[in-house]
């Protein structure tokens, strides 16, 4: 029995799509020309898909930082943060996310996705009950399938649905209830003030995933639940400097004063190496320029707005009513029209996520936009403009 | 086995879903006779939920391939009370 063959549906699947001259499942990133530009295919391309939110990924302190880090500690720690791994900046990084959401206890872990899994699975023991949204990130049904507690799902984004399902559970029990600030697919936000509202009501324990609303929302850029002002109902954040941060790890915060026992206790934290050193110096740099970087966040939802508008202007289905989030996706009526569109887009030199189910809600085929601090208008209006080009070429029928 | 009202109801709510028009029977399989995806099972699981005011954790999923595993699994948990 070949162990490959259960995937022979999924081979035909992805046989089938009709790619020609591009193909988004194998693009390469020749060259990084900016935050914004990169050359692909040979063609300098308009980069708006890579979650890049504040442009931090060029950061001159951040880049100055690492460097440094390299020469005085080398390229990694080769340890787990319960072994060699923790160095004095390690500790550092942990302190400046706590300053940053004004909170006092951190633990940083090697990914974003560690950090879900870790948080999730370590909090929801034998006995107790892990509430998700349905639309959640694979990261937190992840952290379920990781944990042994019983698993509640509810419908997107919709309070009642999770009242009606609180309702059931055991009043005693030990609930913990994981909502993400801004989701990344849809780029939508979450009505957090309702949902943690109703999660303490019935006298659950919460979880908000920031990964994709650090950096922009909330006057301090800590999220979601800082714009909506209901930090106080939020028992654990999640997040990740792989997107806003512009490098790679993640971090969970609490103000819970038993907190760092989870690093007893937490696989994802402890059964792998720590960031390296360069990353951890980076990020600090990152979080701190974050911190001070009203400006760019400014900049970003302008850039968010003009992008929502014009597309929208120009008869694209768009999945938010208006721009929620730097995430602006457009819906496709099927897979045929929307590879080809995405095909012909990056040949007009732009870079977007082509994105299908299942990592999309309801079957939807999008095209997931994402926009930077650091995109001029101009490009934008670029964007916009070949997004138009494309759909001419492709003969996908706009809206008047 | 779970009792005929529980098995109905359970048909009223698959209906909608049945696109090819299969004839509902308590062995018929969610993945290969009605060919749902995941996400359309747990959207029903929901379904389910309310109709029988209940929770159905996700964690029972992969082990209700039928009609009648859901029907019986159902009816156990309302027991529980």
């Amino acid at each position: 029995m070949d162990l490959l063959d259960k995937f022979d549906s999924i081979a035909a699947l992805r046989a089938s799509l009709p790619f020609e001259k591009a193909d988004p499942f194998t693009v390469v990133m020749e060259e990084i020309i900016s935050e914004t530009e990169a050359m692909i295919g040979g063609r300098r391309t308009i980069l708006a898909g890579t979650n890049n939110y504040m442009g931090m990924t060029f950061n001159e302190e951040a880049i100055e930082a690492a460097k440094q880090a390299l020469d005085d500690f080398g390229t990694g720690t080769t340890g787990s943060r319960s072994l060699n791994g923790t160095y004095l900046s390690h500790k550092k990084l942990e302190e400046t996310i706590a300053d940053f959401y004004g909170m006092e206890h951190c633990m940083v872990f090697s990914t974003g996705y560690q950090a879900n899994l870790g948080m999730i699975s370590a909090l929801g023991g034998k006995d107790d009950f892990v509430i998700i949204d349905a639309d959640s990130h694979a990261s937190i049904y992840d952290g379920c399938s990781m944990g042994n507690a019983t698993i509640v799902r509810f419908k997107h984004n919709d309070v009642d649905n999770m009242e009606r399902r609180l309702k059931r559970l055991p009043e005693d029990a030990g609930k913990l209830v994981v909502i993400e600030g801004i989701y990344s697919m849809l780029g939508d936000a979450a009505p957090v003030k309702e949902l943690l509202e109703v999660a303490k009501k019935y006298g659950c324990m919460t979880l908000v995933d920031e990964a994709h609303s650090m950096g922009f929302c909330g006057e301090n850029g800590r999220g979601i639940a800082e714009q909506e002002g209901v930090e106080h109902l939020v028992d654990f954040y999640v997040g990740t400097f792989s997107k806003s941060v512009g490098t790679v790890g993640g971090f969970a915060v609490s103000n819970h004063p038993k907190f760092d026992v989870l690093r007893y206790v937490s696989r994802p934290y402890i059964f792998t190496a720590s960031p390296p050193p360069s990353v951890v110096a980076s990020a600090i740099k990152s979080i701190e320029a974050i911190k001070r970087g009203s400006n760019r966040r400014a900049h970003l939802w302008e850039n968010a707005k003009r992008l929502h508008a014009g597309l929208k202007d120009a008869g694209f289905d768009l999945c938010t009513e208006k721009a929620e989030s730097p995430i602006i996706a457009v819906h496709f009526p099927d897979v045929m029209i929307g590879t080809k569109f995405w095909e012909q887009l990056i040949m007009e030199g732009v870079y977007v996520n082509m994105a299908a189910p299942p990592a999309t809600p309801a079957g939807m085929f999008l095209m997931r936009v994402s926009v930077c601090a650091q995109h001029t208008t101009e490009q934008i209006d670029e964007i916009i403009k070949r997004f138009k080009t494309t759909a001419d070429k492709v003969g996908l029928e706009l809206k008047a | 086995m779970a009792k005929a009202e529980t098995i109905e109801k359970i048909y009223e709510l698959i209906e909608p879903l049945n696109k090819k028009g299969i004839d509902l029977a308590p062995d018929v399989t969610f993945a290969s006779d009605l060919e749902l995806d995941s996400l359309t099972v747990m959207d029903l699981v929901a379904d389910i939920e309310d109709e029988f005011d209940i929770v159905l954790p996700l964690n029972l999923l992969p082990e209700l391939e039928t009609i009648a595993h859901v029907a019986d699994a159902v009816e156990k948990i309302l027991k529980k009370g």
